[in-house]
């Protein structure tokens, strides 16, 4: 049985904003009955303010997919288009007071309906078909570009995550190889990007350090330490934070992922220019 | 605790008043060591070997054909390991594409670690085995046949002596994973030629952790759990006393009440689905509706997710299960329901009912009641709604 936050439970007995909009001047339609969950999301948008005037939603699926659903129609209300087009999947989950990672893409399905129905009322392409690339996972129909969009929008660095996110791989399973493959890829490629456009926040080294250890002991530790592994920081050096893995993780092929995902967490809690190094515990 | 409405009966029972008294004494009075040399140990072994003949009973075997396990899993396993440990020559299993993860999973695993051959039965929309295919895939080549003899899902019973037969003609061995048959309809293993037989406990009223597996007479037997002498050399480890006397209890109440599973909880089922399907327009039952266990009900909803009727079901507190992928945390939908070749439109919506001697007519009047209002309302809010209500309501 799922854990479902009160939030979820809530949005799901009683969902806001259900059924058609007569006025609606922009519909997007994500997901379908084959796949197991759809979302069709109609907005009134003021012309004049490109102000959401009216948010309405039609949900076939599981109970945190209509909660999210549910959470997308409150969450744009009355504010503007791009201001809405900023809000992730991430935050859907968060208003939602989280959802568990095996339905992630539910929020990730509110994101894509509100995005299709921005494109149809800019008269746009649907950005699905924007991303349409190659297709990776023949069950759920997952384009790479579709994984490679959610790998960097939500740090991903284990296809099990890829699978919670976009259900790509959740079939037969023989595209894990690929995902993998993407995962790595698009890892790569980040480490050579530029300095994001955000100015990073200034921080002293002792408050990094704080804040380094508190992440490793709320997030990065428990997750470790289901696999019999754990993490220990030996060292900052400016802005390279010097781990030791231990346990599992040593011998574990996977320990570049690993890494990797440390590195994530701690750039996406931390600071965005942090860089890990393994060293010998 | 809300008032409960049981209806999942396959996924487990409640241990029956009779049997959890019988159980009792077990844990503090009568707590000792069926093999210790001691009358106050020994006198158990007694309550054992009577709980063993009361189970062999209710099987039509006899008792030195009892192995208890520690319930249906471990049971698959040493049967199957056991059958193919004994048939070093022949690399094949035969077995269905239905069956419990606790056959399935072993046998793929097998397939990937050790090289052997699994080949694999269909099933049709009904559920039901297609016997030339059956013919044609067991072989001399076959080690072990493997077919359940009603499936967890559907309810639907597969014709498991014949299947045994064929095995037989080709010097395999048959195990049948009997967990949801026994105590539900009458078994006599004895004119069988089944070699290996599985259940659990907790299907039929007695607690959890406790199984046994029948081995035929002269079946050769390598053991799974290896330890001491307990259970003839055939599976280790101190005897789980408290749980053997409750399935020996459970077998007999099964034995006295097999009557009352085919007529009066039959009649529940029958009046389940029929006033659902009366009610409830587009959905659909799975499975064959003849060759069925008495207390199963599969049925389809189509246009709404198995999950959310779950859920809304559960707030009503009605507990049944569904194929949803959603409520598996898998993303893929029951493969029982997926072999049949249920329409995607049904299978996130299916949602099994199985009922117990326990189930009561207002616990069914109660869901009659209840579901329409859910299913209409999850329709309501779904972009696929009127295709529901366009169609008509269907038995397949």
């Amino acid at each position: 049985m799922w854990e479902y936050s009160d939030k979820v439970k809530d949005h799901f007995f009683n969902p806001r904003n259900i059924g058609e909009l007569e006025d609606a001047n922009a519909v997007g339609e994500v997901g379908s009955l084959a796949c197991g969950d759809a979302l069709k999301l109609f907005l009134k948008i003021d012309p004049e303010t490109e102000k959401i005037v009216d948010a309405r939603f039609q949900t076939f699926g599981c109970g945190s997919a209509i909660a999210s659903s549910s959470a997308l129609t409150e969450m744009v209300k009355g504010r503007t288009v791009d201001e809405a087009l900023k809000i992730t999947n991430q935050d859907i989950a968060e208003y939602l007071g989280g959802l568990p990672q095996e339905k992630m893409h539910c929020s990730v399905m509110g994101r894509d309906a509100f995005h299709a129905a921005v494109a149809c009322y800019r008269g746009q392409p649907a950005p699905s078909e924007e991303l349409e690339g190659q297709l990776v996972c023949e069950c759920f129909g997952v384009t790479d570009e579709q994984i490679r969009h959610e790998v960097k929008a939500n740090n991903l660095t284990t296809v099990e995550q890829v699978t919670h996110y976009t259900k790509a791989g959740g079939g037969c399973g023989l595209c894990h190889e690929k995902i993998a493959g993407i995962i790595q890829q698009v890892r790569g490629e980040r480490k050579q990007e530029p300095k994001t456009e955000k100015p990073a926040p200034r921080m002293t080294n002792l408050q990094k350090i704080a804040k380094i250890q508190d992440v490793i002991e709320k997030e990065i530790r428990p997750m470790l330490q289901q696999d019999g592994g754990d993490v220990e920081l030996v060292d900052l050096d400016g802005n390279r934070v010097l781990v030791a893995l231990r346990g599992m993780c040593t011998s574990c092929p996977s320990s570049s992922l690993t890494k990797g995902g440390i590195e994530a967490k701690l750039r996406e809690l931390v600071h965005p220019d942090l860089f890990v190094e393994e060293v010998a515990a | 605790m809300k008032k409960v409405v049981y209806l999942d009966n396959n996924a487990t029972t409640k241990v029956a008043p009779e049997v959890f008294e019988a159980m009792r004494p077990y844990f503090t009075e009568r707590y000792g060591n069926p093999s210790s040399m001691h009358s106050f140990g020994g006198s158990v072994a007694r309550e054992v070997s009577a709980a063993r003949r009361s189970l062999a009973e209710l099987l039509g075997a006899s008792p030195q054909e009892i192995v208890y396990t520690s319930g249906g899993t471990e049971s698959d396993s040493t049967a199957i390991l056991s059958a193919l440990a004994t048939n070093p020559g022949r690399r094949e299993i035969v077995a269905t594409r239905v069956e419990h993860p606790a056959v399935l999973n072993l046998c793929k695993h097998l397939a990937r670690t050790k090289g052997y051959i699994v080949r694999w039965l269909s099933v049709d929309k009904d559920g039901m085995l297609d016997m030339n295919e059956v013919r044609n895939k067991i072989s001399d080549e076959t080690a072990l046949v493997s077919v359940m003899w009603a499936n967890n899902e559907t309810g639907v019973i597969f014709p498991i002596d014949e299947i045994a037969e064929i095995a037989q003609e080709h010097g395999a061995l048959m195990h049948t994973d009997a967990v949801q048959v026994v105590g539900k309809i009458p078994i006599k293993v004895s004119e069988s030629n089944i070699n290996f037989l599985a259940l659990s406990g907790h299907k039929l009223h007695a607690p959890k952790g406790i199984g046994a597996l029948y081995i035929k007479k002269g079946t050769r037997f390598s053991p799974f759990v290896i330890g001491g002498h307990q259970e003839s050399d055939r599976r280790g480890g101190t005897e789980n006393v408290p749980g053997i006397v409750g399935l020996g209890a459970a077998a007999a109440l099964a034995r006295k009440n097999l009557v009352e599973e085919n007529t009066r909880v039959r009649q529940l089922r029958d009046r389940l689905q029929k006033a659902l399907l009366e009610r409830i327009p587009a959905c659909r039952v799975n499975g064959h509706l003849e060759r069925r266990l008495p207390n199963t009900l599969s049925i389809g909803f189509e246009y709404v997710e198995g999950e959310a009727i779950l859920m809304r079901m559960d707030e009503k507190g009605i507990c049944a299960s569904s194929g949803s992928a959603c409520t598996s945390g898998s993303l893929e939908p029951s493969h029982v329901l997926r072999a049949m070749g249920v329409p995607f439109t049904a299978v996130h919506g299916s949602i099994r009912f199985s009922l117990s001697r326990f189930s009561t007519e207002e616990e069914i009047e109660f869901v009659v009641r209840e579901l329409p209002g859910i299913i209409e309302f999850l329709r309501s809010i779904s972009p696929f709604g009127r295709d529901a209500l366009s169609a008509i309501c269907t038995v397949h």
